[in-house]
């Protein structure tokens, strides 16, 4: 994938579009917002809020798991915490901050003036914080927010849950519509309004990624709809789709969730394999070492992950036959995925390295990733699932995956690209002490998860039996001592958004290529409102 | 009068609380780093896979991640590292998928051969229904006239820090299930409500139980022992205070515990019956009625009875609770249908549930002066 281009940056200056010279201000320039930039800008730092709210409440969960006993919250609440922290960092942090970036970054990446569908990319982030103060609301009701866990397993979620589930409903109804129209303008962005000569097979990875992601999401958030639906009508209108008794089928739930729930992991993963696949080439100075099996390994990925979902339900007492199938289609996803590690370590050979801030929190990602990769390939052995299953195992594995790779992978991109939308470049001092203090806390906190799981502690307990209980006094500090580096990533945002900092050039990093390092840091407000041409 | 009725309570109260395994050692694992091996053959290849699981990815870890700190280390730009331009290699790529995908067919047959003998409960020595509500065990002998609910035994002050956690701490119950070892064991699981999951680690045996549906499960112990697990599954406030405990026994002391298992039931149903022409007095069923509420009801309706607002209704100033008694009387029977209300006809004897009753009725100032007896639950339980 070379990219030659030639950017016109008169373009930027006339063309008679009148609305491009007093950019608004103030409240009303974020609220009626079109631009890619700013709507990019408010997912963010929406995300931001969502991941350090959540984040407060994984601090209650471990402050009452610091020792055995109940010494803090009475388990319902306990209960509601794990919930609501599951529901925010999935729908309240990790997707829209890959939104925002997906906003930011695929119309600089393929030379689009915006997003193709600027008014319907505003409504879908402006309806997002409504979700969530519905969700979050929900915790003040009598009874209490839902506290049947973020999977809402029926019949817990329906005949056995507060009042409070139908707000939960409404608001997950919220949160996917947002994702289904995010994901609608990106698809429309990407096939329309690629520049001339940006064909397939020379876009960047990050927006091969993002397209595919796009399609899993319109593809499964509608299944969500569904099982949500269903479980309101369960609790208050008198269906039975999950109840026996009415000759449902309470496991139908769980098929139902985790046809959604199981490509849901990979719209989580797919655009941090993109940011990986950006960032490893800058900074090793090489081309990467195979873009074209990374495209067909993350389309084998995202076709696969609609096989294999019920490998989350093995103890459910599926035939064996099922069990066999979903534990080959699971073991088969490490095919594609190895090939993707693969290549960034060949990347990385006989390249030429630095370790700026994103390379090393790129570095982290893959080593830290990896490892919750191959975890997940023993979770796949069925008869040894049955033991893990269920356990911390289980929660070490998906932290995993879903901190160090795509939470890490965001900080990796905002770290990246951050100087080209402020055109300063970020305290780097404050950016190395938020790399180094988050990536030993991190593994203080998840790895000890390993064990306690392996020894056998259940998930989702408010208190535990005396043999977890040195281990979860280190989890519970290495718990505090990753939230509190989050605060120093809150005060570098903070100065980077009031522009401090040295000036940048337009490319940013040495050996940064692609259309985004091409125009001028900051980005101006429009871009390539007429296309460059990519030879 | 008053005397057998007091000699009856207390043999009931014994036989609810008795500690079958004071003859048994108790092996408190100290395993804390990782899976153990069991007690069952299976647990012990299921241990074994495990490992070999478990090398098979460090392996592989060490060796990409070795790859990776060697490049960090040598084509450094500070070294003087130049880049090289080499990328796409069909022979490469072809390596890479083809090597993990045999090493994949390598960890597939083992396992395919495990989970198949994992899976196959047929022809059992002893059959053992296990039902799960909210949050509690019931087992029930297929073969014999033996059945229990196997609760947490840990005390709440314990939980709450008022005194020291003993070795046991969350993983003991009033009456564990008792398995003669060296016999196949089918376990049939299902629930009366949410889900649950029956897990006792040393069988490696997880199992969740659906209402509505049965699964099944086996095991052959190999020694005996008391072996510990908890409910997997989150099944709502108490899920965490839900455990498992199975004690192994010879088979020879084992045909013994049924046995008398089997003549302590059959004595008490008879005793029920002669309970039911007798009548309690107000203290009686007030102290009663508190121990029967304490151990079955405050966990949801709160040991003040304000319950949780929203979630579990309040039975202190309840309509329920101060005017009607039937239907008071037949909620504690046959439970709430579409609600987290059980229904406690087989949980409790006729003289509990009317103590109880009795209790919920006078208790946290519904000074009703209600007194239920015995044979009122009986009448309504028959239908009268």
């Amino acid at each position: 994938m070379t990219t030659t281009t030639e950017v016109n940056h008169d373009d930027d200056h006339h063309d008679g579009e009148h609305h491009e010279h007093h950019i608004p201000y103030g409240i009303k320039r974020w609220l009626y917002t079109t631009n890619h930039k700013d709507i990019g800008t408010l997912y963010l730092w929406f995300a931001f809020i969502m991941f350090l709210t959540g984040g407060a409440m994984a601090m209650v969960i471990r402050a009452e798991l610091f020792q055995p006993g109940l010494q803090i919250v009475e388990p319902h609440f306990f209960n509601q915490m794990t919930t609501v922290h599951g529901l925010i960092m999935v729908f309240g942090a990790v997707m829209p901050a890959f939104t925002g970036l997906a906003n930011w970054l695929i119309p600089m990446m393929i030379g689009a003036p915006d997003m193709a569908l600027p008014r319907m990319n505003n409504w879908s982030f402006w309806i997002l914080p409504f979700a969530f103060s519905i969700l979050l609301g929900s915790l003040f009701m009598e009874g209490g927010g839902p506290a049947f866990g973020w999977t809402f397993y029926a019949p817990l979620s329906t005949t056995y849950s507060g009042d409070g589930t139908a707000l939960f409903v409404f608001a997950v109804h919220i949160m996917g519509a947002s994702s289904i129209m995010g994901a609608i303008n990106v698809i429309v962005t990407i096939f329309n309004m690629r520049a001339p000569g940006m064909t397939w097979m020379k876009m960047p990875l990050f927006v091969w990624t993002w397209l595919i992601t796009a399609f899993l999401l319109i593809a499964v958030m509608p299944v969500l709809a569904g099982a949500v639906t269903m479980v309101l009508t369960d609790k208050f209108f008198g269906t039975s789709f999950f109840d026996a008794a009415g000759g449902g089928d309470p496991v139908m739930f769980q098929h139902i969730f985790w046809f959604f729930g199981h490509p849901e992991v990979y719209i989580m993963i797919l655009p941090a394999f993109g940011i990986i696949s950006q960032i490893i080439p800058t900074f090793a100075r090489k081309r990467l070492f195979g873009y074209a099996s990374m495209v067909y390994a993350t389309a084998s990925i995202a076709l696969l992950s609609f096989i294999v979902w019920a490998h989350h339900m093995f103890t459910t007492g599926m035939p064996v036959a099922a069990e066999l199938f979903f534990m080959f289609a699971t073991m088969l996803i490490s095919v594609p995925t190895g090939v993707k590690v693969f290549n960034w370590v060949a990347t990385m050979w006989r390249g030429s390295m630095t370790f700026e801030v994103p390379m090393l929190f790129a570095l982290a990602f893959i080593v830290l990733f990896t490892i919750g990769g191959l975890s997940g390939l023993m979770l796949a052995i069925v008869p040894v699932d049955f033991q893990y299953h269920d356990t911390y195992f289980v929660v070490a594995h998906f932290h995993y995956v879903l901190v160090t790779g795509a939470i890490f992978s965001i900080m990796a991109a905002v770290y990246y690209w951050l100087p080209k939308w402020t055109g300063k470049m970020f305290h780097i001092g404050l950016a190395k002490w938020h790399f180094w203090c988050s990536l030993v806390s991190v593994n203080v906190l998840f790895f000890p998860m390993h064990f306690v799981g392996l020894a056998g502690m259940p998930r989702r307990i408010p208190d535990y039996a005396l043999q977890f209980a040195d281990f979860n006094k280190w989890i519970s500090i290495g718990g505090f001592a990753f939230g509190l580096s989050q605060l120093i990533f809150l005060v570098l945002l903070i100065k980077a958004c009031k522009k401090q900092g040295e000036p940048v050039s337009a490319q940013v990093w040495e050996g940064a290529e692609g259309l985004e390092w091409e125009i001028p840091s900051p980005a101006p407000y429009h871009t390539f409102e007429t296309p460059p041409v990519v030879k | 009068m008053k005397r057998i009725l007091f000699k009856v309570g207390t043999m009931l109260t014994a036989l609810m609380t008795t500690r079958v395994f004071a003859e048994t050692t108790d092996k408190i694992d100290q395993y804390t780093l990782n899976m153990r091996k069991g007690v069952t053959d299976i647990s012990a290849e299921v241990y074994d896979m495990h490992m070999l699981m478990f090398i098979i990815c460090v392996v592989i870890g060490v060796g990409v991640f070795g790859v990776m700190f060697v490049s960090m280390f040598f084509h450094r730009k500070s070294r003087g590292a130049k880049p090289a331009n080499f990328h796409e290699s069909v022979k490469v790529e072809i390596a890479w998928t083809i090597t993990p995908f045999i090493i994949l067919i390598g960890m597939a047959f083992p396992a395919t051969k495990l989970l198949i003998n994992m899976e196959d409960a047929s022809e059992p020595d002893v059959t053992v229904l296990v039902t799960g509500s909210q949050w509690k065990w019931h087992y029930k002998y297929m073969d014999n006239d033996v059945e229990f609910f196997s609760k947490i035994a840990t005390q709440q002050d314990q939980i709450k820090g008022k005194i020291p956690k003993g070795v046991n701490y969350l993983l003991e119950v009033d009456r564990p299930l008792v398995i003669p070892t060296g016999k196949k064991i089918r376990f049939l699981v299902t629930s009366d409500d949410v889900i649950h999951s029956w897990w006792v680690p040393d069988f490696a045996v997880k199992q969740d139980a659906n209402p509505g549906f049965i699964n099944d499960a086996w095991a052959i112990a190999n020694e005996p022992g008391i072996y510990r697990g908890q409910c997997a599954e989150l099944c709502g406030k108490d899920h965490g205070f839900m455990p498992v405990v199975v004690i192994a026994k010879e088979p020879a002391e084992f045909d013994k515990w049924i046995a008398e298992q089997e003549a302590i039931q059959m004595q008490a149903k008879e005793e029920e019956q002669r309970l039911l022409a007798m009548n309690m007095t107000m203290p009686e069923a007030m102290t009663q009625g508190e121990q029967v509420y304490l151990a079955n009801c405050a966990a949801c309706h709160m040991p003040n009875g304000e319950g949780l607002p929203g979630v579990f209704p309040a039975l202190k100033g309840s309509q329920i609770a101060v005017a009607d008694k039937p239907r008071h009387i037949e909620i504690m029977i046959n439970g709430v249908t579409g609600s987290a209300m059980q229904s406690y006809a087989k949980q409790l004897t006729m003289s509990e549930i009317a103590a109880v009753v009795t209790y919920e009725r006078n208790a946290w100032g519904n000074n009703t002066g209600d007194l239920v007896q015995a044979k009122d639950i009986n009448a309504v339980m028959n239908g009268q």
